[in-house]
């Protein structure tokens, strides 16, 4: 079946098998390897990609419920060369080691802040709660997202 | 970025931010699965459902008329190539794809090669196999029964489970402190089977080229100068057509270090196709049929006297190899390094067993950021200590350092022959409890005691011995564990450093820089690291046991100083002197005397590249190499305190607090290790609350999802409290030592100890991990539990 989607502000028109997971069709049919498969079963957070402004597990979506959708992935988070906030919040405050898990946590951590510019650290901590990551101890993730909230108020460090 | 307290005054090299995060923070990391060559096929492994049974027949035409099917494969097609079977790295086979029986649930049972991922996992439903069940060993307190099956009959002579008795200490001396002793305590305690779980799975790219006979292989491994040898070992092609190249690694702790029967079904697929063939495997499949972690079956016991000087430790350990014996450690040591059970205390005598026994279970056990199993010995050391300062009615922390190790004493040798390259214990325990408040906080958990409130207080002290290894006592497979380090200085003073480690998030790229920045006086953007691709860097025994900075950080340092010692013949040319008149201060070869005349490596570099009349015996240029044969592991320590509360009612846990002081010598990068500092607490928090592999009476694995296996969030961990003390290793060239696994290793019984301290006042004395709400609630009813069986 054809889709037709919006992913990073780019209109695609792909013929698809109806069963094809949007992260596999991010990934192998648009080759934006950014985003990354973990889990299967929703637990991890690997896939997370926005769904018009809403994180959702791409892993866990058939490609032609994304139809007629913006679709926003790691590779769209910045603007052009300059880097969102977010990601200069995880680079600074050393918020990823592997970067498997980066790309999801930055995307909610984009619409936490969209939605809540001055995050509590329980906030940060709710919100990445459906993401797994195995290297920081989420310790410097929740420093990453609160330095970007800080910055983006204008704060210095 | 870091905010330890009492941060290094004590040459560490700076908290930089790193390069690696540049591509990561973009999405432009090259990750397994983002590898895309032309004309690639996918492969998908057909698995058994049964733990153990026997194979009558394999039907794999239907899958074979799939129209996007290219090939299947199956153990009787491997074993026309004599690839059916492939060495462990403990001296065991494993089956590759199963050819007279499945051994565990999961078990290769056959490969299917298809256009897309799709289509290959469509065609696993259209092979028939049928089984004949047979009865499973999966209970291994009775897997040594006489009656018990035989796991590995494919063995010949082989007509019982068991594996390897292995002891170390000295048992006549242990048993005289155990009988003079004024007190003992004994427990029967299991480390359940765990898994690393790295985000990303495991997986490769197998590229076999006919026409030159060359195999490139991409995959996620920890180690690919090692898999190469074994790859090579295996398949009979000629090591030098051989290239591994491991690319961004998602995690790795253990997982991406043996070689699995996936990758070698990918080979033969690619070999027998003629194509690039990748395989991916799952989550299910990484947990279910990759290496696992611990499952040790322990009985320890302490002796003291009565005033609490503890005199000595007894272990007997029934540990659990799964149906293949294919651990990963030095082949020496089939338990690991678990006789360093003696812990950081100073004892007389120590003595322990370990048996290793088969079961119908996925085969590993050394895996999981365990430093060779040295969080089993350190979990039994601590659990234990715990336990006797209850019986003397002692505080466990005032317990903990009348007995530490004293300065003075390093470097030390343990009972059981260890030893220790240089600690300052009595310290590092000071330091967390005043971080804890540690006084205040017995005085609050009394207050709630007396409110009917659950509050726990737990310590761990670790020791570990990390950077194997010194190549006279440590190999795999024969090969020894020295590793290599190439540096190449360009003209204009920029270097290329290539090693044979490989980073799965440690941040080599960055600290390795550092570390030849600091030697030549350049800065680390000069540096650019090249690792994971064995065409590129020189032969060494790859990153797990916490070895990348003791091994080959210190290789770098050494090549880097050849380096020096190599501009140091060229700057004299340069300033026309002899090079007994320099002398190298703050990054430069400098004139004695006359320190405004030098000259920095940039310089030098372009120097020795030039028509410059060089000395005879000079041969310009500055490149140099080193292989770095560690003369002893380094060994870090630590001290951490947990802090629980408990709702008696339901069970539940909650960490409040936890601090965490860590010693690893000089810190190279402090921000990078105090990140893994709190990766190993959520480990720790992660073994001790949640995560287990357990299984059921028939063999089904009841962790094989992110379901069931449960993994801890940010909701379960709490902001870590660290400190840091710094005692150089006196070995290491920088007097650094490992810090990867300390958290993971020596976290879960602080943990423990903190949950088993709340439940005091209920009679509690133990309860095995994982405490769960159901385990908790179980101990405190004093109801026995297994967690690594469905059993009660």
């Amino acid at each position: 079946m054809r889709v037709t989607m919006t992913v990073n502000g780019t209109e695609y028109s792909r013929e698809v098998e109806p069963r094809l997971l949007l992260i596999h069709f991010l990934r192998d049919d648009l080759g934006l390897t950014g985003s990354h498969w973990g889990c299967d079963t929703s637990n991890c957070g690997a896939c997370v990609v926005l769904l018009d402004e809403t994180p959702v597990k791409s892993c866990t979506m058939l490609t032609p419920m994304a139809a007629g959708r913006r679709v926003t992935t790691v590779e769209g988070l910045g603007h052009g060369a300059r880097l969102d906030p977010v990601q200069l919040g995880f680079q600074r405050c050393h918020g990823l080691q592997c970067g498997f898990c980066t790309p999801g946590m930055m995307l909610t951590a984009r619409w936490l802040l969209d939605r809540n510019p001055q995050p509590t650290e329980a906030d940060v901590r709710e919100a990445i709660s459906g993401q797994i990551c195995r290297c920081t101890g989420y310790e410097n993730i929740v420093r990453s997202v609160l330095w970007t909230a800080r910055h983006e108020a204008g704060a210095g460090d | 970025m870091t905010d330890t307290l009492n941060p290094a005054g004590d040459g560490a090299y700076g908290s930089i931010p790193r390069k690696e995060d540049a591509r990561l923070v973009r999405g432009q990391g090259t990750f397994l699965d983002d590898i895309t060559l032309p004309g690639m096929l996918h492969g998908a492994i057909l698995r058994s459902p049964l733990a153990h049974a026997r194979i009558v027949s394999v039907d794999a035409a239907p899958a074979l008329a799939h129209p996007r099917v290219e090939a299947v494969l199956t153990g009787a097609d491997l074993a026309e190539r004599g690839l059916a079977w492939m060495p462990t790295l403990s001296a065991d086979v494993q089956a590759v794809l199963a050819t007279d029986k499945v051994r565990f649930q999961g078990q290769e049972v056959a490969f299917v090669v298809a256009r897309d991922r799709y289509a290959a996992r469509d065609a696993l439903e259209l092979i028939s196999v049928e089984y004949e069940p047979l009865p499973p060993v999966i209970d291994v307190t009775t897997a040594m029964d006489p009656a018990a099956p035989v796991v590995r009959d494919d063995l010949p002579g082989t007509t019982s489970n068991h594996i390897f008795d292995w002891a170390a200490g000295d048992k006549a001396a242990a048993n005289a402190v155990f009988a003079r002793a004024d007190v003992t305590v004994g427990c029967d305690m299991i480390y359940p089977r765990s898994h690393p779980a790295p985000l990303e799975t495991c997986g490769i790219v197998a590229d076999f080229d006919a026409v030159t006979g060359r195999l490139t292989v991409y995959a996620t491994t920890q180690a690919p100068h090692a898999h190469r040898t074994l790859l090579a070992m295996v398949t009979g092609l000629p090591e030098h057509k051989i290239r591994v190249v491991s690319p961004d690694l998602g995690g790795g702790f253990g997982n991406k270090v043996p070689v699995y029967p996936g990758y070698l079904c990918a080979i033969a697929a690619s070999m027998t196709v003629g194509r690039p063939v990748k395989w991916m495997e799952d989550r299910s499949e990484n947990l279910m049929s990759t290496t696992f972690a611990r499952d040790y079956h322990m009985h320890g016991e302490m002796a003291a006297t009565a005033d609490g000087t503890i005199l000595g430790l007894r272990a007997k350990v029934l540990a659990d190899h799964g149906a293949f014996n294919a651990t990963a450690q030095p082949a020496k040591f089939p338990a690991g390094f678990f006789h360093i059970f003696t812990g950081s205390y100073d004892l007389q005598a120590a003595y322990c067993e370990v048996t290793g026994v088969y079961t119908n279970k996925a085969p590993g056990g050394v895996a999981y950021s365990c430093s060779f199993r040295i969080t089993e010995a350190v979990y039994l050391v601590e659990r234990l200590t715990d336990m006797l300062a209850r019986r003397l009615g002692m505080d466990p922390a005032e317990l903990r350092m009348r007995n530490l190790l004293r300065p003075e004493q390093f470097p030390y040798t343990c009972p059981t022959g260890w030893q220790y390259d240089s600690g300052d214990y009595p310290r590092a325990l000071a330091l967390a409890l005043e971080i804890a408040g540690y006084d205040d906080l017995r005085r609050e958990q009394a207050e709630r005691r007396a409110r009917g409130e659950y509050m726990g207080i737990g310590i761990s002290f670790f020791t570990e011995g990390v950077g194997a290894g010194p190549r006279a006592h440590m190999d795999i497979l024969g090969l020894g564990m020295a590793d290599g380090a190439d540096l190449r200085v360009h003209p204009t003073g920029k270097a290329v450093l290539a090693i044979s480690v490989q980073t799965q998030g440690q941040g080599h790229e960055t600290t390795f820089a550092q570390i030849v920045a600091h030697e030549l006086g350049l800065t680390p953007d000069d540096v650019e690291v090249v690792h994971g691709d064995t065409d590129r860097t020189p032969f060494g025994l790859g990153t797990y046991g916490s070895r990348s900075t003791p091994v080959s950080g210190a290789a770098a340092v050494v090549a880097a100083r050849r380096v020096r010692e190599r501009a140091r013949a060229v700057a004299a040319a340069m300033l026309e002197l002899s090079a007994d008149d320099l002398e190298w201060t703050d990054g430069k070869w400098r004139v004695r005397g006359d320190p405004e005349q030098a000259a920095g490596i940039a310089e030098i570099a372009m120097a020795a590249h030039s028509s410059l009349e060089l000395p005879d015996g000079v041969e310009g240029h500055l490149d140099a190499s080193a292989v770095y044969n560690p003369p002893n592991l380094t060994f870090p320590f630590g001290a951490y305190v947990c802090v629980t509360d408990v709702d008696p009612a339901t069970g539940e846990v909650k960490v409040r607090r936890f601090i965490a002081v860590d010693d690893c010598g000089v810190r190279i990068n402090p921000m990078i290790v105090e990140g893994q500092v709190h990766r190993g607490i959520a480990d720790g928090i992660g073994m001790a609350l949640m995560q287990s592999i357990a299984f059921d009476t028939a063999g089904n694995c009841l962790g094989g999802s992110f379901m069931d296996y449960l993994l801890p969030t940010a909701l379960e961990c709490p902001s870590p409290e660290l400190g840091a003390t710094v005692t150089p290793s006196p070995h290491h060239p920088i007097g650094a030592k490992g810090v990867g696994e300390s958290a993971t290793v020596g976290s879960p019984a602080a943990v423990v100890n903190s949950v088993v301290d709340a439940l005091a006042p209920l009679g509690v004395v133990h309860a095995d991990m994982p405490l769960t709400p159901a385990c908790v609630w179980r101990a405190i009813q004093g109801r026995p539990i297994r967690p690594d069986l469905a059993l009660s």
